[in-house]
Formats: structure tokens, sequence, C-alpha cells
């Protein structure tokens, strides 16, 4: 198995983009990662979707986002693992580059969910539980995040307001991407009083629907320097699944599939959390946030809440997220998310990232959850010195 | 061809005004708390105070008579027969075929020799039916024309707009300047398509697309309708002692004011959306009716409305002398906003006929 590293990376601004179609805002993102490596052609590209046939009636991405980017004949398909769709694809990029059969690989994530009304909107994002069991109850995907959040505050004793530094940290973190849908800060008295949406999660507790796009462009490692003069290399890529219904799970407020696809991660890098010096981790909403930081180790079960309300994830503290602004400031265009982590976790680990730069970050973790938790997808960058 | 035929700028051959306005509202009011309480146990903010809502025996067509007796008693002695066409905006016409207007004209004893349409575009069908009006009178093919914006609007019970969605209206008596309380100074149209909000046939309620409703909607057209028009005018915001927008709750009209350049005075006169809601086709022109009731001899006034799917119509206006006479011949404006029932959402329900068995 080769190394494989990173060589370009490229976004477009997150936002309700009723005026950009799916292929321009695909075409945006790649051409701008391609710029970046410096690269013409790649042996072949993964799009990373979720929605696009149930939103906007187009399958078949691989071919179309080739040959609009001037790559027709290009080997090219499409990855779908619900809002995990991104890093999926990602993680298919890798296996191509390791295994040796693809040197140049860009791996595209792209969105676009604004071209449909809300309802229609929230029943495609349902198709990421199970429809048999999930969404046929009527049960939508905040529904099942409202279910999973008023556990933990029963089973922990938190109150809703605890989950505000959240909410507040993407914020203030957003402010200072030019790529972020929400550049503004918000407050925990504007967290207190924000829009209830599904009791107990509110406006703030959750991520926005929107369009995006976002790429990274692969190679061998032991080639990445001649591409980039600040490569980052790939080293750990890991997936694990879970039941895709909450009711299936062993214990609802442990995401199993984070644990397996985390712990395989850091086997693979040969890290553990303390070599960890920022996490993009799943914000799609607040209890996400608080699940995902104790299934990949850096709180004990019940205690995620804890790392906010003590200050410890902030751009100088113990372990930085949503450094870029995550889920909730920054967006999530679902599909495209997985890329937009990877991306941000490049840019930190370049020292690209500005009045946001987490000091001297050496690695990064993104990782990418799709459904409330059914499958998971870390990745592990690191600097190449 | 003129210089002027060039313009993006409408104005007729001959010099045109408002001869008479009337304005309509009916009684009952449902308090936006109602609306909260049932839908969302009253946590929220909401966009308006509360909406005007039609009476059991109210419709486009008995709202648009008032409204019209109402514009002909500040007509002086226009002789209703003179009226060559009586046209109604509404997107509540009671009939999906057979003209509300031919019974407007019928009531106020237009017919028959008389044009009668009804016209549909949202919430401009109203102020489309007063341009082109004002080119019927302008061209010289009629003396009079009436032109109405009247609604019952409907919203889907629960929908954010269901706070809103209202009844009420204006109509506008048009004739030459001469006798004009108001002259037409020019119109300006600016329409795309954009599908901001719509009603297939046989739906009972509209769709919307959520904020797509505001800046590439309703924003980008009112200010470019509204630029448009000063520009080619050669006026600007501090030219106008009133401005009307289209009004479908409290933050969209003052924001849009703020962006154009006028101050929340030159507003306040015809924004009534907090106390009746949105009128829909009637939105804008019972603003101006109001504006109107207030107006002074030399004012100059600036009406906008937006419909969405979409467009906005621009009209400058100066007001003459004889509004000083003509204002209190017929109920103002807010004669009709102080006339307030208020009814709770099991009432509105049965009012408007939401209860279907």
């Amino acid at each position: 198995m080769r190394e494989v590293a990173i060589i370009g990376v490229g976004q477009t601004k997150v936002g309700e983009h009723w005026d950009i179609s799916l292929r321009h805002l695909a075409l945006e993102a790649l051409q701008a990662s391609m710029a970046d490596a410096g690269v013409t052609r790649v042996d072949t590209l993964y799009a990373g979707n979720m929605l696009s046939g149930e939103l906007i009636g187009q399958e078949h991405l691989g071919a179309l986002i080739a040959d609009f980017a001037g790559l027709r004949g290009t080997e090219a398909f499409k990855i779908e693992a619900a809002c995990a769709s991104g890093a999926a694809a990602l993680r298919m990029g890798f296996v191509a580059v390791a295994g040796g059969l693809a040197n140049i690989v860009a791996v595209v994530g792209v969105e676009k969910m604004t071209d449909t009304l809300g309802p229609d909107t929230t029943t495609a994002l349902a198709m990421a539980s199970d429809a048999d069991y999930e969404a046929a109850q009527g049960v939508s995907f905040v529904a099942l995040n409202a279910l999973l959040m008023r556990r933990y505050m029963h089973e922990y004793g938190y109150g809703h307001q605890d989950f505000a530094p959240f909410a507040v940290n993407a914020h203030r973190n957003g402010v200072n991407n030019p790529f972020a849908m929400f550049q503004f800060p918000v407050t925990a008295e504007r967290f207190a009083r924000a829009k209830m949406i599904c009791d107990p999660i509110n406006l703030l507790d959750s991520s926005p629907i929107c369009d995006g796009a976002a790429a990274v462009v692969l190679a061998p490692a032991d080639a990445a320097r001649a591409f980039s003069a600040t490569p980052v290399r790939i080293a750990g890529s890991a997936v694990g699944t879970d039941t895709l219904a909450v009711h299936d799970r062993r214990d609802p407020l442990v995401l199993d599939g984070a644990v397996l696809s985390t712990r395989r991660a850091y086997e693979q890098a040969g890290m553990s959390p303390e070599n960890i010096d920022l996490f993009e981790l799943h914000d799609a909403f607040s209890i996400m946030t608080a699940l995902s930081l104790e299934a990949a180790g850096f709180a004990e079960k019940g205690q995620g809440l804890r790392l906010a309300l003590d200050g410890e994830i902030g751009i100088d503290s113990r372990i930085p997220i949503t450094t870029m602004g995550g889920l909730k400031a920054r967006g999530h265009p679902v599909g495209a998310t997985g890329i937009y982590q990877v991306v941000e976790v490049v840019e930190q680990l370049r020292g690209l990232a500005g009045a946001n730069q987490v000091p001297n970050a050496r690695v990064g973790m993104a990782q990418n959850i799709g459904g409330s938790g059914a499958t998971v997808v870390t990745h592990i960058l690191e600097r190449m010195e | 061809m003129t210089k002027d035929d060039q313009t993006i700028v409408l104005k007729p051959e001959r010099a045109v005004g408002i001869i008479g306005y009337g304005a309509y509202v009916p009684r009952y009011r449902l308090p936006a708390a109602e609306v909260a309480r049932i839908w969302t146990s009253g946590q929220g903010g909401t966009p308006v105070k509360e909406k005007s809502v039609p009476g059991l025996d109210e419709d486009v067509v008995t709202m648009s008579v008032e409204a019209a007796r109402n514009s002909l008693a500040r007509a002086g002695s226009v002789d209703p027969a003179l009226i060559r066409a009586v046209w109604v905006g509404s997107e509540s016409h009671p009939y999906a075929v057979k003209p509300t207007s031919t019974i407007v004209a019928e009531a106020i004893g237009a017919t028959p020799h008389t044009q009668g349409g009804d016209w549909e575009f949202a919430c401009k069908a109203g102020s489309e039916a007063l341009q082109a009006a004002i080119g019927f009178v302008g061209s010289g093919m009629a003396q009079y024309v009436l032109a109405i914006g009247m609604d019952t609007a409907q919203a889907r019970p629960g929908d954010a707009l269901e706070y809103t969605a209202s009844a009420g209206g204006g109509a506008y008596l048009i004739g030459p300047a001469e006798e004009a309380l108001a002259e037409v100074e020019g119109s300006l149209s600016y329409v795309t398509d954009t599908p901001d909000f719509w009603r297939r046939a046989y739906q009972h309620y509209p769709s919307h697309g959520g904020r797509f409703t505001g800046q590439p909607a309703y924003f980008k057209h009112i200010t470019a309708a509204a630029r448009g028009l000063m520009e080619g005018l050669g006026t600007e915001p501090s030219d106008y002692a009133h401005a009307v927008f289209h009004q479908p709750n409290l933050k969209f009209p003052r924001t849009v004011a703020k962006q154009l350049g006028f101050t929340p005075e030159q507003v306040e006169a015809g924004l009534l959306v907090n106390e009746i809601g949105n009128t829909y086709a009637g939105s804008s022109l019972v603003g101006l009716t109001a504006v109107l009731d207030v107006a002074a001899p030399g004012d100059r006034v600036l009406l906008v409305s937006y419909g969405s799917g979409a467009g906005s119509d621009a009209l400058s206006l100066r007001v003459t002398e004889a509004i000083v006479e003509r204002q209190r011949q017929a109920p103002a404006t807010r004669d009709y906003i102080a006339r307030r029932v208020e009814i709770d959402y099991a009432t509105y329900v049965r009012f408007t006929g939401k209860l279907r068995i």
C-alpha cells in the first residue's frame, strides 16, 4: 500500500446559491483544487453527493461533472453515504491511490439543496434514516436528533443552555472564514432566545440547509512534492458503520460507528487523541458534537459537553473544533460537507487559516457522519515535513 | 420616435391622474398572537400585530363595490356611465370562470358600454390594472377608467403566511389631469420570471420559496423599479413626501425603504400591515389610499407594488389642490382600520371557510 497525500484543495462559498447549478458549483471547486495542485487532468474523479437525484432530478454525477470540467473520458463515479458522502468519496480516492490503481485522483463533494421547498428537502434528508422503521413513522432527521438530545440531557443532567458554547464557538470561527455561510457571531443569550425547531433542538443547535462544493486532489505521497510545496499526508482513512435506526443501537448515546471509525484511523496513523491538534467534527446538530467528542476519545461518556463548558474547544484550547465555522456556521451542504472539513484541516496544516489558525497545527482529524451515525468516515491528516 | 419613446419610463400621451380613490378593509381582526396560540403554543415572534378577516358575507366583489363607491364619492360628479373600463386585480376572485369586474361594473352603474376585466399577477394585479387604466385614459380612448386591487388572501393553516394573509384593498378612478386630485408623473414596470410564490389550479393555498421570496424576489424587483423610475424622472427619495411599498410584513417595506434612502417618516402614513396584515393585490393600493387621506397639495408620492412571479410597478404621483375637498367625501382608510372587531381562531376558521366537510 502506498502513502497518499493531498496536493490541492478548493471550495466554493457555502450559501443559498439560487442562481448557481450543481454542475457549476462542482466545477468551481474542482477547478480551484486542480489549479492549486497544478494538474490539468486526473486518472479518476469521485463525486460525493447524497441528494442530487431526489432534489434536482439528476443522477450520474461522475460523468456529468467530468464532462463539464473538461475531463471527458476520465473514469468517474458518484459515491453516496448520506451526509458522509463527501468523506466516503475521499475514502474511495484514497483506496485508489493507495492501491496503486490511480496516481492523480480528484474528489469533489457537491450538494444543491435550495432548488426545492423546505418540506421536500426535509423529506429527502430523511432517506438517510431507516425508511421502513424510522422515516415511515414520520420521524424527520431533526426529530431523531431531538430524541438523542433529550435523552442526553436526561441521562447526564444537562440543561439546554449548556449546549450554547458549541454554537457560539462555531459562529465565532465562521466570522473569519470567507467561504462560510454565516460570518457573524452569536451569543449565549441569542442561543437562549432562538426559535424552537424540534424540542429541545432550536435554530442555533442546527446546521443550515444550503448549497456548496469542495474538492481535493490526491497523489502518491512520494510524488507529492512535485505538485505542492505544502502537501498533507493522509495518515488514517477509515470507515465504521452502525445500525441505520437509532432504536436498534446498542446504546443510543454512543456512536459505535464513530468509535470504530476513529479507532481504526488512530491505529493506521499510530496515533491517539493526544496527537490531534484540531478536530473538524460533524456538528449537524449540537448533540452530534457532544457525541462525536466522546466517540473520538476526547471526553468520557456524558462529558463531551463539559469540554465546551470548560472552554476547551476554542482555537487556542485543548482540542479546537469547528475551526472554520463547522457545519453550524460554515454550512452543511450534505454531500459536500466531508470535503469541506478536509479542505479546512489542510488549510490549518498549511498554516493558511488566517485569524483562525491553530498554533503549530501538525495533525488534524476530520470526521463525517452519515445519518444519525450509521456511516462514519474519519481522516487523520498530517503535515509533511 | 422621440427620445421619450425610448425610455423605460411609461408616460401617457395626455396627462392623466387620480380623480377619486376609495379604500375598503373588513372589520374583523385576527391577532397574530391567536395564530401563534394555535400553531406554536404562543412561542416565537410574529410578523405583524394582527390582520383583517372578511366576514361571512364578504368577498372580492362586495369589497370592490364598496371601495369603488368610495372612489366615485371622491370623484366629484363623474357619471358612472362614462367609465369605459372596470378592472379588478386580485388573486382571490370568487369565480374561476366569470368576471368579478362585470358584477362591480353593474353595481356602480358603469354597464353596458364598458370594458370588464379581471387582472392576475399575484400581489401586483391591482397596480397593473392601475397602470393599464393610465394608458387607456392617456391614449384618449377613454375619459374614465376604474382600477381596483382587492383580495381576501388565503394561507395554508399553520403556514408562516397565515399570520398576515388578509383582506382589503383600494379603488382608483383614473381620468384627465385637469380633474385629478393627484397627477401621474410616470410609471415603470420591472418583471422577471422568478418563481418565489405560486398557486396551481385546484389548489386551495399557495406555496412559497421561504427565504427565496426576499432578496432575489421582493427586494430586487422593488428596488429596481423604484430606482429606474426615479432615475427616469430625475427625482430622488427626498423629493417625496410619502412612499408606499408592497407590505407583506412589517420588516420588508421598512428594509426596502431604508435600502432606497427613504426615512421611516416617509413610509409611516402608508404602512398599514401591522394593523391589517398583507392584503395582497390590495396591499400597496390601500397603503396609497391611507397616504392620500393625509396628503397635502404639492406632495409627491411614490408607489411601488410587488407581485410574486415576479415584478414591481412603480408610480410617481403629484398631489393637486383638489385633494383638500375630496379627502372627506368618503370614509378614510383609518376609519375602516379603527372599525375593529377582534375574533378568535375558531371564528376565523368559520369566516374563511377553512373547515371543509
